[in-house]
């Protein structure tokens, strides 16, 4: 149903449209819960009361009605998107430096939400990712692979972890990216965090938030643009650079699909209203080059996953998508660009 | 030229005119040297010494140099202090030379100095000029140590690390531990943390004066005393 303009309609106020991409991520958390303990889930409660503290802060400094910007639940998703990127039974500190980051440098030090330039999350996994990179890189194995920690464990792991002694593993992105010896079939026989198609809890994770953006998608949150462009973009780079496993692969378009941070990148990162290209055209060509860039640092980059990096990269260049792929005004010839 | 005070001189330089919170010059090498105190201290006292040399020398040409001609003659004088201070630094502190790097050479053209000698030191005699380019210098050092410090700090842990490189061996143990078991913050040393931080400093100066000025304002706005009638329509012009 298209709604043309003499109809009044209802239309999604803010806290509506947060609340709803805060349960499309449950899907994913929980298949993450499943596959790598309670890390995660320990990780979306102490970011998000941090969360709602720096907020409070920063709201309080600018002289801004408190009551009114929490309500809008955009600090919580901030909280609860870095938290899902960030590795399970990471340390208290890092997790409040990266909401801290988040919240006070890339959001209120840019006027607030709808004026950040940067996808706050991922400004925040940056800077902890080129802060700490020991703690940052260090992931959990996955169910049937390692001993899962318990809840009690997870929450040491968070609070004392010092006195927590975790077992970590390198993520089957790294992996890959390490390799220069095996056949891609002899690394998924040696390597047991490797499963069907991606790696071990990586693949199903990556399924429940598709399913998660596909929900989305259907309450008409965000359009298909961009997250499409996104996933065809890599799909196509990993497709043409595939040589059919020999130990240089950067591996095959399924396992680029299925790894990482890809679902998540594509439905929950790539479609920020504020950060991303607004036009058509815009989305899609933003979302391509998010997808090509995704590819290239995965394959020839030194960090494991990439899509932080592109999607920041990216939010430099929406301005200027923008400016090239402006929709003719109605009743106007198509100008020859940003006129 | 008229005479200037030594007050309003120190004023301006420490605060009010800050080579680097508010003119925003010599950013190049603020940002750059500024991972630790050390680092902070050599290239502040390197640039204050030739900030005085320079603007001694300036100063004592200006009646001499034609307009034309002033700056590349300015600039060659520059020069040429650098390169003094650079010999000096390299036989007195040689490691400090070395980490210091191309930002020695290239306090020529850090754009305090220049700014300095034609802005100042060409219209003023001698002794204004001599304090002006020392009380500038000491400003932009303040600004360089202060950076350096909360950067050496939230990215180590640590204050005063590795003075013995400026001060002699004796210094070697004035390194202090603040916060002990200190996770390393990487983003405060590398190029990103400076951006931060000096961002923040130039806000806190901002804070400060708009509260003086706000104190100020409402000093001045105090009602006559004795006079009961207020007037509430209009404007009073």
């Amino acid at each position: 149903m298209r709604i043309t303009s003499p109809h009044a309609h209802g239309p999604m106020s803010t806290p509506r449209v947060m609340l709803n991409v805060l349960l499309a991520t449950v899907p994913g958390i929980v298949v993450m819960t499943h596959f790598f303990g309670f890390g995660t889930l320990v990780n979306i409660l102490w970011g998000g009361l941090v969360a709602v503290a720096c907020e409070a802060l920063a709201l309080k400094l600018r002289g801004r009605p408190l009551g009114f910007y929490l309500k809008d639940y955009s600090a919580l998703v901030t909280a609860t998107l870095l938290c899902i990127a960030l590795p399970p039974y990471s340390p208290w500190w890092l997790i409040a430096v990266g909401i801290a980051s988040a919240i006070l440098l890339a959001k209120h030090l840019y006027g607030g939400l709808g004026y950040n330039p940067f996808n706050p999350a991922m400004a925040g996994y940056v800077i902890l990712l080129i802060s700490f990179p020991v703690q940052m890189t260090a992931w959990a194995p996955p169910r049937g692979v390692g001993e899962l920690p318990g809840l009690l464990e997870a929450l040491q792991a968070c609070f004392t972890p010092a006195a927590f002694d975790g077992v970590t593993m390198a993520t089957p992105l790294d992996v890959m990216k390490q390799n220069n010896s095996l056949l891609v079939k002899d690394l998924w026989q040696q390597n047991p965090q490797f499963g069907r198609w991606a790696g071990v809890g990586w693949e199903w994770a990556n399924l429940a938030f598709l399913a998660g953006g596909a929900w989305l998608l259907y309450k008409r949150i965000f359009t298909w643009h961009a997250p499409v462009a996104m996933l065809a973009a890599l799909t196509l780079m990993a497709a043409l650079f595939n040589d059919g496993g020999s130990s240089a692969s950067g591996g095959s378009p399924l396992f680029h699909l299925l790894s990482g941070a890809t679902m998540f990148g594509a439905f929950f990162i790539v479609t920020d209203p504020v950060t991303s290209a607004v036009s058509v055209r815009g989305r899609l060509v933003y979302g391509a080059m998010i997808g090509a860039l995704v590819y290239i640092i995965r394959v020839r980059g030194n960090y494991p996953d990439a899509v932080a990096f592109a999607v920041l990269i990216m939010n430099f260049a929406a301005p200027f998508i923008d400016y090239y792929t402006q929709p003719r005004t109605y009743g106007h010839q198509r100008s020859g660009g940003g006129e | 030229m008229a005479d200037v005070s030594y007050r309003e001189l120190s004023f301006n330089g420490l605060w009010k005119n800050n080579p680097a919170i508010v003119q925003l010059l010599g950013l190049c090498p603020l940002l750059a040297v500024t991972g630790s105190v050390v680092n902070a201290i050599g290239l502040g006292v390197a640039t204050i010494m030739v900030l005085v040399c320079s603007n001694t020398s300036v100063s004592l040409i200006r009646n001499i140099v034609s307009d034309a001609v002033r700056l590349p003659a300015f600039v060659m004088i520059i020069a040429a202090a650098v390169t003094c201070i650079e010999l000096l630094m390299q036989a007195f502190a040689y490691e400090m030379y070395q980490i210091l790097g191309i930002f020695l050479p290239l306090i020529t053209t850090n754009c305090v100095i220049l700014g300095r000698a034609d802005g100042f030191a060409a219209k003023h005699g001698l002794g204004p000029s001599i304090y002006d380019g020392f009380i500038m210098g000491v400003g932009f050092t303040a600004i360089l140590v202060l950076l350096g410090g909360l950067r050496e700090l939230s990215g180590t842990g640590a204050l005063f690390a590795n003075m013995d490189l400026l001060f002699g061996p004796g210094a070697a143990n004035w390194e202090m531990v603040v916060i002990a078991d200190y996770q390393p913050f990487l983003l405060a040393i590398l190029p990103p943390g400076a951006f931060i931080f000096t961002g923040l400093i130039i806000a806190v100066k901002n804070l400060i004066d708009d509260r003086i000025k706000k104190r100020q304002d409402a000093l001045k706005e105090k009602p006559v005393k004795g006079s009961k009638r207020v007037r509430v329509t209009g404007t009073i012009s």
